[in-house]
């Protein structure tokens, strides 16, 4: 197999010019799940909730990073291996809650592993947006339940003033059975762990004889971060890449304490490593899947002043929840149903002319007195001018509760729906559920919008805005959600 | 332009009502089969005499054949009204302004519900196809969230206010028990009402109204035909409806702490009825308890209390049967039950009964005062249709 050649011409000037890695709110005992079938192991791994699927958790990573900027006319490359849909493109509906233009291309790129690394590739050469976003789960009480992450990350590239240059990039393709899994099946399987070992080192070889080849010193690579689902290889590639870089390595312990993201997982090193790098630094990732890919970057003198809050800010500041809970929010057991009527599957015709509030959150603002109302009405409440609105987007506004309940009849995916009336500072009134509750709510608690999934009917997934309780990073309280303040 | 009011130009001359009950062995046919006989029964009428139809029915008919069918009502205009929980006092209000305008001397309303139906718990309402993005709460969650709003507005302790939500739910049952016609004929402990099962916010299961099956039936004429049938006729001094234009949810200035259509409907029935002081001049209410927070605000709303305070009469036993305006003497909506299109019909024969000496054990000592409430409220705090009646012993 020969080594592609390294695209380091391709990027004069690109690089990433925003960030955001996502962990979702809940935590669980990597050792109640191997208690299952009565195994020992340690430490925790990230869980989405019960309403986020691989789309709302890349709509999460990504809103930080396009939230106040013009998305020049690039691309968003979506990245997950559990996919929502097939046939149907994800990343749409990714796009949508973005409020994307709808000239910038929106595409999947297939449920597989490597898809996270290329993502970023792809976006690299275009001043695209990259979202990897994945649920990784696996037979109960298994290897890849425990090891496994929910996460997301989104990069964007672009031109203007990055905080990293794209120095080159190299990728090695190999075909070979490491890991692998029906299309659809919830569970994957692997070959012997020291199979694939070998391959990957023989590849990670070549990358970096094919990264020297482009001119890429490795000596001067200050820290870099080694990405797979192989841990063995993973560990061992670290190895070769220090010896051969004399680089610090990052990360190394991001499948301990997150878990191992799939195709997320080149995403949230990349992260780390950008949450470490200095100014002036060159950063080098590595991928191993279904071939090695690497990206070099070089850090520039904007990082350390506009990147956002790093990624190991929020892995200490999960909910605990139990291993039963897990497998009711994954459906891997079915919950007793409530005596109450199921939703109905949502209208494909409503849905699209309802496509401005249902997915970007937007309403209007009257002209003449200047009520914000969602969704757009034709009439406003107050002052009854028709149709003379200007749009208004909720998305990433900060409100306050009116006053809030929680309801233990309505339908919900995990009961109870929390649900609340929120006000926003820009003005305009919401009725909502409330996610991710982790203490006792009260009036005039600060809430912000957040993209989840409601139920799936008839093949359809309904998703809908919610709005999330904002605590400090530093004093959540694991409680339970819905749980009313004490008098 | 103006609304203006009947002036006793039409009467109640009889009426009918079912027990309100998990009729598993009757359905709306049979129920509305019941109340329209109870009405005819004693007054000499046949449906020969009766020139038009009125049903109010919110989940358990489809057209005015829902009635016509099961009565087997040839050659008659038929009409099914629906306005969620006003549903059965629609049904009166249309049969009052067809003989109050002359275009029929009698009519009748019928309003029938069937709930038992579904084997699912609580109300379930119709659903218009959407797309799944309006939050789906159920009723009592939506009304629960007058409590933090009515707390936090009034600096009420959550202690308190439970207080006076139990209350509620202990008075209303201990009225329900004397009412041969109620779901719920049993007085129920206050601490059994505080430990019930959570349903939604602060509400237990003993916070809400009872899901029943039930029918009621009422004929009206024109005043001066009225004592042809009935010695004791009662008068329609005022009807009035608000329906809310739903912008609770998206207006700042709504609080989640009153019903601003009750507030306009009321003072709409007051100006007909001429009604200046309700508290004292109301032999009864019969109000839209459809959890126990909904009375505490609408004895506000309806003017009965001073705003913050109705939390407090209500502890001090204001609106109990024995109290200064007794409220819900029949049980109401939480031991009555809730048979939706039915429970503005029963409220209204409630109101015959008390007014006319005929409530038995239940017999509210202010009757002679000659004048009496009904309100309904359908939908949601923000987002509500409010209707309300008055009724009298005497003309003009």
């Amino acid at each position: 197999m020969q080594p592609s050649t390294t695209q380091a011409d391709r990027y004069p000037r690109t690089g990433i010019i925003g960030y955001h890695a996502y962990l979702p709110a809940y935590r669980l005992q990597r050792g109640e799940i191997a208690a299952a079938i009565g195994a020992s192991a340690w430490g925790a791994r990230c869980v989405a909730g019960y309403d986020e699927d691989s789309t709302t958790l890349g709509v999460a990573a990504a809103l930080p990073v396009v939230r106040g900027r013009e998305l020049a006319a690039g691309s968003v490359w979506f990245a997950t291996t559990d996919p929502v849909y097939a046939d149907k493109t994800n990343a749409t509906a990714v796009h949508a809650a973005l409020d994307l233009e709808p000239g910038i291309v929106a595409a999947d790129l297939g449920a597989t592993l490597r898809s996270g690394v290329v993502a970023l590739l792809a976006a690299a050469r275009d001043g695209g947006l990259a979202v990897l976003a994945d649920r990784r789960g696996g037979p109960a009480g298994g290897a890849d339940e425990r090891e496994g992450a929910d996460a997301a990350v989104a990069f964007l590239f672009g031109e203007r003033d990055p905080l990293a240059r794209v120095v080159g990039t190299a990728s090695v393709t190999a075909e070979f059975i490491d890991r692998w899994r029906a299309p659809g099946a919830p569970d994957g399987a692997t070959w012997e762990e020291r199979f694939g070992e070998q391959r990957y080192a023989e590849l990670a070889d070549q990358l970096l004889t094919s990264l020297g080849d482009a001119g890429v010193e490795l000596g001067g690579v200050s820290r870099f971060a080694v990405a797979g689902m192989n841990a063995r290889a993973v560990r061992s590639v670290a190895k070769t890449v220090q010896k051969a870089t004399g680089a610090r390595l990052e990360g190394g312990d991001l499948a301990d304490i997150v878990g191992n993201a799939g195709a997320a997982q080149a995403g949230l090193a990349l992260a780390d490593l950008l949450d470490a790098a200095r100014a002036g630094e060159t950063l080098l990732l590595i991928s191993l899947a279904d071939g090695a890919d690497a990206l070099v970057l070089r850090a520039t003198d904007a990082i350390a002043e506009r990147r956002g809050e790093p990624l190991r800010a929020h892995v200490d500041q999960g909910v605990t929840i139990g291993y039963p809970q897990y497998l009711l929010w994954r459906e891997r057991l079915a919950a007793e149903r409530p005596r109450r009527p199921d939703p109905d599957r949502p209208s494909a015709p409503y849905a699209w002319r309802n496509r401005q509030y249902k997915l970007s959150l937007t309403g209007g603002r009257c002209r003449k007195c200047g009520a914000v109302q969602f969704p757009l009405p034709r009439v406003c409440y107050q002052c009854h001018t028709a149709d003379e609105f200007e749009p208004v987007s909720a998305s990433g506004q900060s409100a306050r509760i009116v006053t809030f309940t929680v309801d233990r009849l309505a339908f919900s995916l995990s009961p109870p729906l929390v649900s609340a009336i929120v006000a926003f500072e820009q003005g305009g009134r919401l009725q909502c559920e409330l996610t991710d509750v982790r203490q006792p709510l009260g009036v005039g608690d600060e809430v912000v919008p957040t993209f989840r999934r409601g139920a799936t009917v008839g093949g359809i997934r309904n998703y809908i805005w919610k709005a999330r309780p904002v605590y400090p990073t530093t004093s959540a309280v694991p409680g339970p959600a819905g749980s009313e303040r004490e008098s | 332009m103006a609304q203006h009011g009947l002036s006793d130009r039409v009467a109640i001359i009889s009426m009918g009502c079912t027990r309100f009950a998990e009729h598993f062995d009757r359905g709306a046919d049979e129920l509305a089969v019941d109340a329209v006989t109870d009405a005819l029964d004693g007054t000499g009428l046949t449906h020969d005499d009766i020139d038009a139809y009125w049903l109010g029915t919110y989940i358990s008919g489809i057209s005015g054949m829902a009635l016509a069918r099961p009565l087997r009502l040839v050659g008659k205009p038929v009409t099914r009204v629906e306005n969620m929980c006003a549903t059965g006092s629609e049904a009166l209000r249309a049969a009052v302004y067809a003989v109050a305008c002359g275009a029929v001397d009698v009519a009748m309303a019928v309003g029938v519900e069937k709930l038992k139906d579904t084997g699912y718990a609580g109300l379930i309402s119709p659903k218009i196809q959407d797309d799944g993005t309006r939050v789906n709460t159920s009723a009592p969650a939506n009304f629960s969230l007058l409590v933090p709003a009515y707390q936090q507005r009034y600096g009420v302790t959550p202690a308190d206010f439970r207080a006076a939500m139990t209350h509620v739910a202990w008075k209303n049952h201990a009225n329900g028990a004397l009412n041969p016609r109620a779901q719920f004929r049993r007085e129920v402990s206050k601490e059994s009402i505080e430990h019930s099962p959570a349903v939604a916010g602060e509400l237990g299961v003993m916070d809400c109204s009872g899901v029943a099956d039930g029918a009621a039936a009422a004929i009206v004429t024109r005043a001066e035909d009225a004592h042809k049938y009935t010695g004791t006729p009662l008068y329609i001094k005022a009807l009035s409806l608000v329906t809310g234009d739903g912008s609770g949810a998206a207006d700042p200035s709504y609080d989640y702490t009153s019903f601003p259509e009750v507030v306009e409907c009321a003072r709409r029935a007051y100006a007909q009825a001429g009604i200046t002081d309700p508290r004292r001049q109301l032999a009864l209410a019969e109000v839209h308890d459809c959890f126990t927070p909904t009375e505490i605000v609408l004895m506000e709303d309806l003017g009965f209390a001073e705003r913050g305070h109705a939390w407090r009469d209500v502890l001090d036993g204001v609106y109990d049967r024995d109290g200064e305006l007794p409220v819900n003497p029949d049980g109401g909506l939480k031991s009555f039950g809730h048979p939706v299109g039915a429970s503005g019909l029963r409220m209204i024969y409630e109101c015959w009964l008390q007014l006319r000496g005929d409530a038995g054990d239940r017999q509210v000592a202010t009757a002679h005062r000659g004048l009496a409430l009904t309100q309904n409220l359908g939908g949601a705090p923000g987002d509500c249709v409010c209707f309300v009646s008055v009724v009298g012993t005497k003309p003009g």
